[in-house]
């Protein structure tokens, strides 16, 4: 199923201005792809990656997730949307203050109504090696650390899609390198569609397809050959 | 449940700040339970008291008389008489009667002066109005009867007159209006009854009703008899209180010849009655008062949640990124600002119970050299209930605002917010 974008414009309106974010973009991301969004600051990712989050909808266009048209939906409509089909991981990890890694997790869970949500935190927990953390709240854990609580948290509604936002932005090489290896485990194991948000060739590089924007227009969209692709390796640095 | 966990967890995070929120509807609540302890504390003290007067009494006074068109109010017409009094006690029903004729007097013994009351009375004034003497006799038939020259003092007079002597046996010179007056034996003292909500009921002599008519003062009826102010009726028992208020009617109605009632009927639970919706307006006053600043505290809730909503902006875009709907979103904040006013409510209970005690050991000095009293209060079942349930209300109609603007924010911006 997956995701069908047609012809979708987005446009802001800064007081008397108009910007239009994303210009009549088309595409189709399968499921179980590993994909990269790149563009310099102002070229439409950022827009992209909330109308595929349904976080935002488009102002003309179609988008169809797993089949369903998302472009018309109502606030809490597109929030039950997220709940169910959609981890998100940010660059600065938005977790919760003062909140306890096990209880991160179970927030999505909360709100979708999901039961067994303790077990189930665990075992994300358990997926990201974090198990031993489980009571840690965000200022006793490494950056590192809450990253992967975060790809936890993102993972545990089993959606059908991850969006990671400048993932390893706010981390060092070599951590990067661990996150890069559990969403490349994540895709390759569970068949998880993930796609990335990204500025970085060399996170880019890690995915298996590059979409390039910008202006609001996708100027690429090519395979990333397997001479090219780079099998993270959590013990080796991620070259930048 | 776990939503409360969450408010309590959002509370704790800032600890000065939610009690400086809580602190409003912590003196609002308390101010409520003390100041409304009052008015009940009051309302119980007069309502034991009148009910120890005995509630088998009925009051018969003269009514509003109409005098070629100019209208007297009760009590000023002269138009009951010993002999309706004595008529009275035959009936059915009735114990005893006791009329009573009273007025203002000066009081001359022991070279103090001193103005009191007197109230001419029978000798079964005692036993109808649960009289009791601190030392001496009270009036007998045989002194009512011989208009003696006898009186007996209430405790107050007997202090004012003779300070620490002995009254009884000593001489009171008595004067009403700047007449001559008379020389009055005291024979007896009346145990204190202390100072109430009905006035000081020890601030008063009696004297034999014949001798006041005689020696003090009088007032006659139309018809030319002695008049009385008022006749206590005693009734056999409270359940045959309205028939023997009706046989009472009918019979001073023919008694006068009157088809317009000269004369009031009253009973101790109409007196009750009157007193305890004077009282109960009281109280509703005081806990209005009191109810203000459980509003200023509910803005104080409303102010210190919008700060917070403010605050928390990227928590509400991560809560609504992972799936958070308007309404939970609204039911975090609602929940967080009734816990912070139940909270306060309770602790303001608590306080405000404490204040009430330690308002009951504050000492009133007695009117007229009575003796001095603790201030009662009563912390009823039901201000807790409306003093925690308010605060509940308050809580959360002054977090629905705050709350709608969180649940209303859009994720993008609230999580680009820094």
């Amino acid at each position: 199923m997956g995701i069908q974008i047609a012809n979708v414009s987005k446009t802001y309106h800064m007081g008397t201005i108009e910007v239009a974010a994303l210009r009549d973009v088309s595409l189709e991301i399968k499921d179980g792809e590993l994909v990269a969004i790149m563009g310099p600051s102002g070229s439409g990712k950022s827009t992209l990656m909330n109308v595929l989050g349904c976080l935002d909808v488009p102002s003309t266009g179609s988008y169809r997730l797993d089949g369903e048209e998302i472009g018309r939906l109502k606030d809490d409509q597109l929030a039950v949307v997220r709940s169910r089909k959609i981890g998100f991981v940010f660059q600065q990890f938005n977790l919760l203050a003062r909140t306890p890694a096990v209880e991160q997790v179970e927030l999505p869970m909360v709100y979708a109504g999901t039961r067994d949500r303790r077990a189930r935190a665990l075992a994300a927990l358990d997926a990201v090696g974090l198990s031993d953390r489980a009571n840690h709240r965000p200022t006793e854990l490494s950056g590192g650390q809450q990253q992967r609580v975060a790809i936890a948290r993102a993972l545990v509604n089993e959606p059908s899609i991850i969006l990671a936002d400048e993932p390893t932005g706010a981390l060092d090489t070599s951590t990067s390198a661990e996150i890069m290896a559990i969403f490349q485990r994540l895709n390759r194991d569970r068949g998880l569609t993930v796609i990335f948000v990204t500025h970085e060739p060399e996170i880019a590089y890690h995915t298996r397809r590059i979409i390039a924007l910008r202006d609001g227009l996708i100027t690429t969209d090519e395979a990333v050959s397997d001479a090219d692709f780079h099998q993270a390796d959590a013990r080796q640095p991620v070259a930048l | 449940m776990s939503s409360v966990r969450v408010a309590l967890r959002a509370l704790g995070a800032n600890k000065l700040r939610t009690t400086l929120t809580m602190l409003g509807i912590i003196i609002g609540v308390s101010a409520v339970i003390a100041l409304m302890s009052i008015g009940r504390g009051a309302q119980a003290q007069v309502t034991s008291q009148i009910q120890s007067l005995g509630t088998n009494l009925l009051f018969i006074r003269p009514g509003a008389t109409k005098d070629q068109g100019v209208r007297s109010g009760a009590g000023q017409a002269a138009t009951l008489t010993l002999e309706d009094s004595d008529a009275i006690a035959t009936l059915p029903n009735v114990v005893a009667t006791a009329p009573e004729l009273g007025t203002g007097a000066q009081m001359l013994a022991n070279g103090q002066n001193y103005q009191s009351r007197v109230t001419g009375v029978t000798e079964e004034y005692a036993a109808v109005r649960n009289t009791t003497l601190a030392e001496g006799d009270w009036i007998t038939k045989a002194q009512v009867d011989g208009h003696s020259n006898v009186v007996v003092l209430g405790d107050t007079v007997a202090k004012q007159l003779f300070a620490e002597m002995d009254p009884v046996g000593q001489m009171v010179r008595m004067s009403v209006g700047g007449r001559t007056g008379a020389n009055l034996r005291v024979i007896g003292v009346i145990e204190s009854k202390g100072a109430s909500g009905l006035g000081n009921q020890d601030d008063q002599v009696y004297v034999p009703i014949t001798t006041v008519m005689a020696r003090l003062f009088a007032q006659r009826t139309a018809r030319g008899a002695p008049n009385v102010n008022t006749v206590n009726v005693q009734v056999i028992s409270e359940t045959v209180m309205d028939d023997t208020v009706t046989a009472i009617g009918d019979l001073l109605r023919a008694r006068h010849k009157v088809a317009q009632d000269d004369f009031t009927i009253q009973s101790q639970q109409d007196f009750l009655n009157t007193f305890n919706q004077i009282a109960g307006t009281f109280t509703l006053l005081l806990g209005a008062i009191a109810g203000i600043s459980l509003v200023v505290g509910g803005i104080g809730i409303m102010n210190i949640m919008l700060v917070s909503v403010t605050e928390r902006t990227r928590e509400i875009g991560i809560r609504k990124a992972v799936g958070a709907r308007r309404r939970d979103i609204l039911t975090q904040f609602l929940v967080e600002a009734v816990v912070v006013s139940i909270l306060g409510g309770a602790i303001g209970i608590a306080l405000g119970t404490g204040l009430a005690g330690l308002i009951s050991t504050f000492q009133i000095p007695g009117q007229n050299g009575a003796a001095a009293s603790n201030l009662q209060t009563q912390v009823g079942l039901d201000s807790v209930m409306l003093a925690f349930f308010v605060s509940a209300a308050v809580g959360l109609f002054f977090g629905i605002y705050p709350a709608t603007r969180a649940s209303r924010l859009n994720p993008i911006e609230a999580l680009r917010y820094e």
